[in-house]
């Protein structure tokens, strides 16, 4: 059921083609902004194809959709084999709308080929990873998404970038390798039951594992996840890497790649391995929660802006984590639902911050003392993302933490409990680090802080109308997860022979925020 | 040989039937090197480089048709074994061929500039690497011991005289001496791990070993297995596998660079095709004894190429223990002992070929007069000064490292396919941890050449890098900023860092700056070395991006092999 046009190829190979035809455009001669002007037409452009897919897209189906498979490496068995489903989708729409802001929001103030370019085929590489159904083309471009972020740390970073992309790169290295050897395995697992050496992942859902072949299986492809997202204690290089990133490369890593980590221990570890993903789900359970409270608590102690948001990021993603692991169809649901949630809340987060650091040079909240006199509108939407951060109803960050929360509870409720404790010291930070950036009289330097520019109102406005949107009617994107993830939860559900427990949820007691999830609940009995 | 000694009884010798067509390449490379060497000494001034590299390429290029028509010969007609037995004309002896015609005609190219640049005037250079690349050919396709041992001192003793050949490098007599005694002693222990095989099996035709160890049962096999040893031991040192490794890193060193990469190809080349056909055709019955073997020697090759390459500041040096550490990547294939493996073994040394002639393609450019100048701080801020060849020696290194879209990552791919297929998952792990460990030395070359040169700054506060008002960072040159990666000041850490994890990296990061005069050096890249290397860095990407052809040849190559 090939689709006559090839909607995902053309959305891969478009920011792939783009980043080629700018290291092309000659350097000297040129002026800067005309790179730049390039990578964001590619990247509209890229924005426009992502939103043909959503269209074409069928809600209602829990299949993948829109997909193409054409032999790649005939004697290796790998395949160009692309497919989206309501799981890929709104990682797809959070990936082609971070990138042109990425451009238009953090300008790089030197070379701009090379990092228009770089740029470019990090969008290719992500793009690849959320599209991909065959493992060994996911994992080139898993690994594909390392090289340009790389040379974006250490090239455009800050003063330690060097050590930053280095590190960066290593563990999340390290962590594939297993993700490599893993994906080998089970292939030859499933050529030596079928005969057939292949390497898509329809094909090896039905590979019978043994319990300790899956057990280990599971483990080699969350090494690789686990480090990508990063679940703690894989996390160490995160701060790091974010702290020392450009803003455009923060953006990108933790709203974006971040993803590919979570999104792959969605899409395989709980299609391939569903009895392993069981067993062995207490002991993410309780890392995930470990990372929440871990994350919330270093996040507190830091005074420097830039990594109290990267250890508030690591405390998001054990939410997604911790509703993953949870099995039930709201906790992998609200994962879902929150992997798009963070990447949109941190990356207005990197913006600003970013943008604060343009005009004062510093990220200490020591050195920043009452900005909202000086620049009332950065004030405001600095208040609003991080309200969404903190989990406010009426913004998207609340949806997704409660559809975890109550995914988790109906199964698993001390760690559910024990995750609230995150959401609590979440506000602590994020409204301290509010209170002295923004509280306070300024001091001469504050006063002279300018508000945001037109363009950078121009480059926010997007993030908050999704925040806000999906915080107050998130049904439309609900609608199109949850067929996606019963389809997914029916297969775990068969494979191990359990059933979770489902919830329903009266409307009336959750007016609006929970009309896709009681969706949910009917098509996971 | 039974034939040899019916003849002398009765008198007569019978010379076998000689198929001229299965061993042309050989002879193409052969009389190349004996027309070069004649007609330089029948005229009377000293032969120009120029008409050296010229009869090279030519030859190159002539033994590479000729392979290409065996290979089509072999694909219609089938493969077989020819002058008496001794010579196997298969598809895996003509995909050496290739590989090693291919390996010789890019260095002619890198090792052109190279002579013109040291001024090494006459044609021993070339000469010397068309003997030592018959000799490569031969290994591939060699079906007697002895003729595998006759193709392993042509190939070694030309290597011995070309690491020498540039007679103003001291470090290179010493590298040749010590290749030369340490070869000398490894060829030894062959030749007797041959005679002890023959005394166990009765004979040194590789089929009639295969045939013999198949039938019999060998109540006591000590002398097979110590034989079986003793050739693991020759063959471990031509390819450099731990714990025969110990030349390596001083004769990659001390070596003119162009030979190294040379070297690193074809010697690995020659002595694997051996090994494989050696081991996996004809040993294949008692695999059971020799396969932990290998197990061990690639464990050791792969753990100790990647970590001992961390502490490297010399870049050849560093090549030479990544070689290693490639060397255990294709004893993973070695290992399988399965068809797979044979051709993962296969295609990871063809564009392995590719990628170690590329990279010291560009070392050899990027050396100072006299070949030195291969400290990690002289590639320093080498991405400014010329960007072209920073992004070619970093593909190549990315390749190198694995990285996803090239021949290296398929390379990578295909020994742990085999070594899965083979249910050697330990060891597939541990191969790509050590991948890991040796993307770090690749990335570490990569971020020095993306670093900017200048005095190690001490500047406060984390100034993003030609922010804005970077001064003397002109519009579209990289890296304006005075700071080189890697070399943070504690000054400029942000607080809640902690500066002590990160010291022990650190300290592997911070190189010296390099002197004024390579600051600001910019090296003239000859034509043919540019052709070499871009060629290299092409068939590296292209073949990554389109794996089918090259992959598909390897398979064929071993669908012929018996």
């Amino acid at each position: 059921m090939t689709e006559p046009f090839p909607y995902l190829t053309v959305l891969v190979l478009t920011p792939a083609v783009g980043a080629a035809a700018v290291a092309l455009i000659p350097r000297r001669g040129v002026a800067g902004w005309v790179h730049q002007a390039v990578g964001v037409a590619v990247s509209a452009v890229t924005l426009a194809v992502a939103v043909a897919v959503a269209i074409r897209f069928n809600a209602g189906s829990g299949s993948y959709q829109l997909t193409s498979n054409h032999v790649w490496a005939k004697t290796l068995g790998i395949h160009w084999f692309l497919g989206i489903d309501g799981i890929s989708l709104f990682l797809v729409l959070l990936t082609v709308v971070l990138f042109p802001l990425a451009f238009l929001g953090a300008r790089a103030k030197r070379d701009p080929r090379s990092f228009v370019a770089w740029v470019l085929l990090l969008e290719a590489a992500c793009l690849g990873s959320f599209v991909s159904l065959d493992l060994v083309l996911f994992f080139l471009f898993f690994e594909l998404t390392l090289v340009p972020s790389y040379f974006l740390i250490g090239g455009w970073g800050f003063a330690r970038r060097g050590y930053a992309a280095l590190k960066f790169f290593i563990y999340t290295f390290a962590g594939s390798a297993f993700l490599l050897v893993g994906i080998v395995s089970i292939a030859f697992i499933h050529r030596a039951q079928t005969g057939v050496l292949t390497f898509e992942l329809p094909a090896l859902m039905h590979t019978h594992l043994s319990g300790t072949a899956g057990v280990l299986l599971f483990l080699a492809f969350t090494a690789a996840f686990a480090v990508k997202a990063p679940i703690f204690p894989f996390h160490t290089w995160s701060p790091d890497a974010y702290a020392e990133s450009p803003t455009a490369a923060a953006v990108l890593l933790a709203g974006i790649m971040a993803k590919i980590g979570t999104y792959g221990i969605i899409r395989f570890d709980l299609n391939l391995f569903p009895q392993a993903t069981r067993t062995l789900a207490p002991i993410l359970l309780t890392l995930a929660v470990i990372g929440i409270l871990y994350g919330a608590v270093v996040a507190c102690a830091q005074r420097d802006l830039k990594r109290l948001v990267a250890f508030s990021s690591l405390a998001q993603m054990g939410f997604i984590v911790l509703g993953t692991f949870a099995l039930t169809a709201q906790g992998i649901s609200g994962g879902v639902l929150m992997m798009v949630n963070h990447g949109l809340i941190i990356a207005a987060l990197f913006f600003l911050i970013g943008w604060i650091y343009e005009r004062r040079r510093t990220w200490h909240t020591s050195e920043l003392k009452g900005l909202q006199a000086a620049a009332p509108v950065m004030a405001g939407v600095f208040t609003v993302v991080m309200l969404a951060s903190i989990g406010v109803p009426g913004l998207n960050g609340f949806v997704g933490e409660f559809l975890v929360l109550v995914g988790t509870f109906v199964v698993h409720r001390w760690w559910a409990l024990a995750a609230l404790v995150g959401v609590i010291i979440a506000a602590l930070y994020l409204l301290w680090a509010y209170q002295q950036v923004f509280h306070g009289t300024p001091t001469a330097e504050d006063a002279k802080t300018r508000d945001l520019a037109w363009t950078e109102r121009l480059v926010i406005a997007p993030l908050i109308i999704l925040i806000v949107f999906i915080g107050v009617y998130p049904k439309p994107v609900l609608d199109r997860i949850t067929p996606s993830v019963d389809h997914l939860i029916a297969h775990v559900d068969q494979v191990t022979g359990v059933r979770p427990p489902a919830v329903t949820l009266s409307r009336t007691a959750l007016p609006v925020r929970v009309s896709g999830s009681d969706r949910a609940t009917g098509g996971a009995r | 040989m039974d034939r040899l000694l019916v003849g002398a009884s009765a008198a007569t010798l019978h010379t076998p039937h000689i198929d001229y067509l299965s061993i042309l390449p050989v002879l193409i490379m052969l009389g190349g090197a004996v027309l070069l060497v004649t007609v330089s000494s029948l005229v009377r001034p000293v032969l120009k480089v120029g008409a050296g590299t010229a009869v090279a390429s030519a030859t190159s290029v002539a033994a590479l048709v000729a392979a290409l028509f065996q290979w089509h010969e072999v694909s219609v007609h089938g493969a077989r074994v020819t002058v008496a037995g001794a010579v196997a004309y298969d598809g895996f002896s003509v995909f050496v061929q290739m590989v090693v015609a291919i390996a010789m005609l890019l260095t002619a190219l890198i090792g052109d500039g190279y002579l013109r640049r040291e001024g090494v005037e006459g044609p021993e250079f070339h000469v010397l690497a068309m003997l030592s690349a018959s000799g490569a050919m031969l290994m591939g396709s060699a079906n007697d011991l002895i003729v595998i041992f006759l193709g392993l001192e042509i190939l070694s003793i030309a290597l011995y005289v070309l690491a020498a050949f540039n007679h103003k490098r001291a470090e290179s007599g010493e590298a040749a001496l010590k290749y030369f005694v340490l070869g000398g002693f490894s060829s030894a222990v062959f030749v007797y791990g041959i005679a002890l095989v023959y005394g166990a099996t009765g004979s040194t035709n590789l089929p009639q070993i295969a045939d013999y160890l198949a039938n019999n049962v060998v109540a006591s096999n000590g002398v097979l297995l110590a034989g079986i040893a003793l050739l693991l031991v020759g063959f471990g040192f031509k390819v450099a596998a731990v714990p025969f490794h110990m030349w390596s890193p001083d004769v990659y060193q001390g070596s003119p660079s162009p030979v190294t990469g040379f070297m690193a190809a074809i010697a690995k080349a020659g002595a694997f095709a051996a090994l494989l056909r050696v081991f996996v055709s004809s040993f294949s019955t008692v695999r059971a004894d020799w396969q932990p073997i290998v197990w061990g020697l690639a464990i050791l090759s792969l753990v100790v190429g990647a970590v001992v390459a961390l502490a490297q500041r010399d870049v050849k040096r560093m090549m030479a223990y990544s070689s290693i550490n490639h060397a255990g990547f294709i004893l993973l294939g070695v290992q399988a002992a399965t068809d797979r493996g044979v051709a993962a073994s296969l295609y990871y040394l063809f564009t392995y070929m590719f990628l170690v002639i590329g990279t010291f393609g560009v070392i050899t450019v990027l050396a100072r007069d006299g070949d030195t100048g291969h400290q990690i701080g002289d590639y320093r801020g080498l991405a400014r000064r010329q960007p072209v060849l920073a992004l070619a020696f970093a593909t190549l290194l990315l390749a190198q490292a694995g990285a996803p879209f090239t021949t290296g990552f398929l390379a990578k791919f295909e020994v742990l396919s085999a070594a899965a297929d083979a249910h050697s998952y330990a060891l597939a792990v541990i191969a790509m941890l050590s991948a890991a460990v040796a993307a770090f030395f690749y990335l570490r070359l990569a971020v020095v050449m993306f670093s900017p040169v200048g005095p190690v700054g001490d500047r406060s506060g984390a100034e993003p890098l030609g922010a804005g008002s970077a001064a003397g960072s002109p519009s579209g040159v990289p890296h304006g900023s005075p700071e080189p990666a890697g070399t943070a000041p504690a000054t400029g850490a942000a607080p809640g860092d902690e500066p002590g994890g990160s010291g022990a990296a650190l300290a592997l990061l911070t190189d010296g700056p390099p002197s004024e005069e390579v600051a600001s050096r910019r090296v003239r890249v000859p034509l043919l070395t540019t052709a070499s290397i871009g060629l290299c860095v092409a068939f590296t990407v292209v073949f990554g991006i389109i794996p089918a052809p090259i992959v598909d040849f390897a398979n064929h190559a071993t669908l012929l092999f018996k």
